[in-house]
C-alpha cells in the first residue's frame, strides 16, 4: 500500500471559528437588548429597528444560523478531514460556502430590523435570501459528499453519519417550509394557509432544532469528546442505535408545538407519542457521551475542555427529558405560551450548543496554532461564570412560566377569573425578567473572556494553515460480503438516500392527511378573505413582529374562553397566509380582539400603551402614525393571494384600493369624532382595521359554525 | 400545489401501517446487526477519531494531552 501525503485545510476552519465567535457575541448582545426591553421598554432606543418584535427574529437567527451554524461548519470541516483522512473535496467550494453563508447572515442583519420578515419562526428571512440559503447549503452538501467519496478511510465513523443526516434533512425542511409566493422583492406569502401552514412550520421548526442544533453537534460530540478525553467512545454499538432511532423518530414530533390548537387531534397525539419515544435515543446519546469519560473523571476537574463538554452533554440530557415531558398534553397546558419554554430552549441553546462549542474551540485553537491555551485559569473562570449565567437565566424563567400560567388559570370562589386583567400576570413576573437579563450578561461576559483567551492563544502560537498528513490510499478492490451495515458505511450515496427515506416518511405521513382529508379542517361559511385594508394591516402585524409576543390561538380551556372568548376553530384560518398563531404570550391573545375595544382605544394604545394599560411593557409604536401604507402594493398582494387559493374575484385588484380607501375613511371618521386627526393611509389605520377584524367572522352568523 | 398532488394519492390510509412495518423491520434488523457485530470491528471503528493523530506528520505539531 502506497502512503499518500496530503494537507488538512485549517484555514477554512479558522475563518469559520472567527465567524462563530464574532456572531456569537453579537447574537448574545441582541438577546440582552431584547431581555432588557421586557422590563424597560424604552431600551428599544425609541427606534422601530431595535424594537423587540423586530429584533427577536434577529436574535434567534443570529444565534442559530450565525453562531451555532458557523460553529457547526468549523467542527465539520475540522473533524471530517481527519476522520476521512483527506482534504476537503474542493477548496473553492469551501470558500464559496464560507462567504456565501456570511453574506446570508449580513442580509439577515439588514432585512430583519427593517421588518422584512415572513413571520415563520426561524424561517423569517424573505424569499431571495431563502434561495441563497438553498444554493449555499447545496454547495456545502456537494463539498461534504465529495470529501466522503475521496476518503482514505474505508469506514465512515458515526460522526459522519450525523453530518450527512444534517445536510439531507435541513435541505428538505428548508425547501418544504419556504414554499412562498413572492409579492415584491422582499415580501412573500406562505404557500400554505392556517392549520396546514402551522403544521408545516412546526414540522420545520422542531426539526431545525433536531437537525441544525442537535445532529451536527452529536457528530461533533462523537469526535471531539473522545479526542479531549483521549479514549474511544463508550459504546460504538449504542451510537449506531442512537443514530437511526434519533433520525427516524425526531421528524414526527413537530406537532407537539401545536397541542390544544386547532390542529386535528390525531396529529397532536402523533406528536406526543413520538416526542416521548425520543427520550430513548436522546438519553442513549447523552449516556454514551458521559460514559466515554469513565475512568477520566479526575481530568474533568482540571481540563476546561472536558468541563464544558460534561455540562453540555448534561444540559442535552436535561433538555431532551424536559422536551418529551412538555409534549404531554397536561404539562403542555401549563407550560405552553409561557416563559417555561424560553427557559427550556435556553438550557439547550446556552448549555448544549454554547458549551459544546466553547469546549470545541478551547480544544481546537491551541492545536491549530501549535501551542497551548493562553490561560487555563481564564477558561475555568469562563466555565463557572457561564454555568452561573445559565442557572441565573433559566431558574427565574421557569418560575415566571409557572407563576404566570397558574395566574392565567386561577378562578375565584364565584367562578370568575382571579386575574381578569392580563397585565396583572405580567407585572408579577417583571422581577424575573430582570434576573434573566442578569443571567444573559453573565453568560456573555464569559464568552468575551473566551474571545480574549483565544486571541491571546493564537497570538502566542503560529497558525498551521496547511497541516501535513499521510495515509495509505483506499484500495479500490471490491469487498464482497460483511454485514449490510458495514457495507452501508462504505457506500455513502446509498447511506444518504436511506437517511432521506427515513426522514421523509415521518413528514409525509403527518402532512399528507392534513392536506388531503377535507374533514380535518371543517370550513366555516361566514369566514371571508381579508379586505385590502385589513390585508395591509396584517402585513404590518407581520412586519412589526407582533406574533413574537401575541398569540392568535384561543385554546379550548375554560380559563381561556372566559378571558378571550370562543376558542379558535381550524376553519377560521383558511385564508391566513401565513398563519399567525404565535408561540409565546408575553401579551394577551389577540384572536378575539376584534370588536373588543373601540378604534380610539387602539389608537391611543399603540401610541402609548401605558395610557390605556398602566404598567404595560409593550413599547409605543410612534412610527405607525407617521408612516403610510403603499397603495401600489395592493394589487400585487391580491393577485398573489388569489394564486395560492384565496377567493378574491377575478379583476378585484383593479378596484381593491377603492374599497381600501372607503374602509380607511370609516375608521378616520370614527377617530375624528373623538377629535383625532390622522391620514387615511397612515399605517395605524390599516393595523386598526386588521385588529378589529380578528376573530369576528364566526360571530357574523353563529349558526354557521362547524364545531 | 402540494395539495393537488396529495389529493390524487389513493389508499393514503395504509401509509401509517406501511411506515410502522418499515420501522419495526428496520429496528429489529438493526438490533440483530448490532448484537452480532464483531468485537475487533467495533474497536477499530471507535478508534478512528483517536487514530488520526498518527496521520499528522508536521514535526512542530504534537497532540499532547492537557
Amino acid at each position: 500500500m502506497e502512503l499518500q501525503q496530503f494537507k488538512y485545510d485549517n484555514k477554512i476552519v479558522k475563518y469559520f471559528v472567527i465567524a462563530t465567535v464574532t456572531f456569537g457575541l453579537i447574537g448574545m448582545l441582541v438577546g440582552i437588548l431584547m431581555a432588557t426591553q421586557l422590563f424597560l421598554p424604552e431600551a428599544n432606543l425609541g427606534l422601530q429597528f431595535t424594537t423587540f418584535g423586530r429584533i427577536r427574529p434577529l436574535h434567534t437567527n443570529a444565534v442559530i444560523f450565525a453562531f451555532v451554524g458557523n460553529a457547526m461548519f468549523a467542527g465539520v470541516y475540522y473533524s471530517m478531514q481527519r476522520l476521512l483522512k483527506t482534504r476537503m473535496f474542493s477548496d473553492r467550494l469551501s470558500w464559496i460556502h464560507f462567504w456565501g453563508w456570511q453574506l446570508i447572515i449580513l442580509a439577515a442583519v439588514i432585512t430583519l430590523p427593517l421588518g422584512l420578515s415572513t413571520s415563520k419562526e426561524y424561517a423569517e428571512l424573505e424569499w431571495p435570501i431563502d434561495i441563497a440559503i438553498t444554493v449555499i447549503w447545496v454547495v456545502f452538501g456537494i463539498n461534504m459528499i465529495g470529501t466522503i467519496l475521496k476518503r482514505r478511510e474505508r469506514h465512515m465513523y458515526v460522526a459522519i453519519w450525523f453530518y450527512i443526516a444534517t445536510f439531507v434533512t435541513v435541505a428538505v425542511l428548508h425547501l418544504v417550509n419556504s414554499f412562498e409566493i413572492p409579492v415584491t422583492m422582499f415580501k412573500s406569502y406562505s404557500w400554505y394557509a392556517g392549520v396546514q401552514d402551522a403544521l408545516v412550520q412546526w414540522w420545520y421548526g422542531h426539526n431545525a432544532v433536531a437537525f441544525f442544533l442537535t445532529t451536527p453537534f452529536l457528530g461533533i460530540m462523537y469526535y471531539f469528546l473522545p479526542k479531549a478525553a483521549n479514549r474511544p467512545v463508550y459504546s460504538y454499538k449504542l451510537s449506531i442505535i442512537h443514530f437511526w432511532s434519533l433520525i427516524f423518530i425526531y421528524i414526527w414530533a413537530g406537532p407537539h408545538h401545536l397541542l390544544y390548537t386547532s390542529l386535528p387531534n390525531w396529529a397532536q397525539s402523533l406528536g406526543t407519542v413520538f416526542s416521548i419515544m425520543l427520550i430513548a435515543p436522546s438519553w442513549g446519546g447523552m449516556l454514551n457521551g458521559l460514559l466515554t469519560l469513565r475512568g477520566a473523571w479526575d481530568r474533568v476537574r482540571e481540563d476546561p475542555v472536558l468541563k464544558f463538554m460534561v455540562v453540555a452533554v448534561t444540559a442535552y440530557g436535561m433538555a431532551t427529558l424536559e422536551g418529551p415531558l412538555l409534549s404531554i398534553k397536561n404539562v403542555n397546558a401549563i407550560a405552553h405560551f409561557t416563559d417555561w419554554i424560553i427557559a427550556h430552549v435556553h438550557v439547550g441553546g446556552l448549555g448544549w450548543n454554547g458549551f459544546l462549542i466553547f469546549g470545541m474551540l478551547y480544544w481546537m485553537i491551541p492545536r491549530m496554532w501549535g501551542t497551548k491555551l493562553y490561560s487555563t485559569k481564564l477558561a475555568n473562570t469562563h466555565f463557572w461564570i457561564g454555568t452561573l449565567g445559565i442557572i441565573v437565566y433559566a431558574l427565574p424563567l421557569y418560575t415566571a412560566g409557572v407563576v404566570q400560567s397558574l395566574m392565567w388559570k386561577s378562578f375565584n370562589a364565584e367562578g370568575f377569573l382571579e386575574y381578569p386583567n392580563f397585565l396583572e400576570t405580567v407585572t408579577q413576573i417583571v422581577p424575573m425578567y430582570m434576573m434573566r437579563a442578569v443571567g444573559g450578561v453573565l453568560y456573555l461576559t464569559g464568552a468575551i473572556m473566551m474571545a480574549y483567551n483565544l486571541v491571546k492563544t493564537a497570538k502566542q502560537g503560529s497558525f498551521i494553515a496547511e497541516e501535513a498528513a499521510e495515509a495509505p490510499a483506499l484500495e479500490k478492490k471490491k469487498i464482497v460480503g460483511g454485514h449490510w451495515h458495514a457495507v452501508l458505511e462504505r457506500k455513502p450515496v446509498i447511506f444518504t438516500a436511506l437517511t432521506l427515506v427515513a426522514i421523509v416518511i415521518g413528514g409525509v405521513v403527518e402532512m399528507v392527511p392534513t392536506f388531503l382529508i377535507k374533514s380535518n379542517i371543517p370550513t366555516i361559511e361566514s369566514v371571508k378573505p381579508y379586505t385590502p385594508l385589513e390585508l395591509h394591516g396584517r402585513d404590518l402585524y407581520i412586519k412589526e413582529g407582533c406574533n413574537n409576543c401575541h398569540t392568535q390561538m384561543v385554546r379550548p380551556f375554560r380559563s381561556e374562553t372566559e378571558r378571550y372568548g370562543e376558542y379558535s376553530k381550524a376553519g377560521e384560518f383558511v385564508y391566513d397566509h401565513p398563519f399567525l398563531w404565535g408561540s409565546k404570550r408575553t401579551g394577551p391573545d389577540l384572536h378575539r380582539v376584534g370588536g373588543k375595544y373601540n378604534n380610539v382605544w387602539h389608537f391611543n394604545h399603540m401610541l402609548d400603551p401605558t395610557s390605556t394599560s398602566p404598567g404595560s411593557i409593550m413599547p409605543p409604536y410612534a412610527w405607525l402614525f407617521t408612516q403610510s401604507i403603499d397603495l401600489d402594493e395592493t394589487a400585487g398582494k391580491i393577485k398573489a393571494l388569489r394564486t395560492v387559493g384565496v377567493p378574491y374575484a377575478e379583476g378585484y385588484e383593479a378596484t381593491a384600493n377603492d374599497d381600501l380607501m372607503k374602509q380607511a375613511r370609516e375608521i378616520t371618521a370614527d377617530l375624528a369624532a373623538s377629535d383625532i386627526e390622522i391620514s387615511e393611509q397612515a399605517e395605524i389605520v390599516a393595523l386598526i382595521a386588521y385588529l378589529q377584524r380578528l376573530g369576528t367572522d364566526i360571530k357574523v352568523k353563529s349558526n354557521d359554525q362547524n364545531p | 400545489m402540494f395539495k393537488h398532488y396529495f389529493e390524487k394519492i389513493h389508499n393514503v390510509e395504509v401509509w401509517p401501517i406501511i411506515s410502522l412495518t418499515i420501522f419495526f423491520v428496520f429496528f429489529v434488523g438493526l438490533m440483530v446487526y448490532v448484537w452480532r457485530m464483531k468485537k475487533d470491528y467495533v474497536e477499530e471503528m471507535s478508534d478512528i477519531p483517536l487514530a488520526d493523530d498518527a496521520t499528522t506528520i508536521s514535526p512542530d505539531f504534537k497532540n499532547e494531552n492537557h
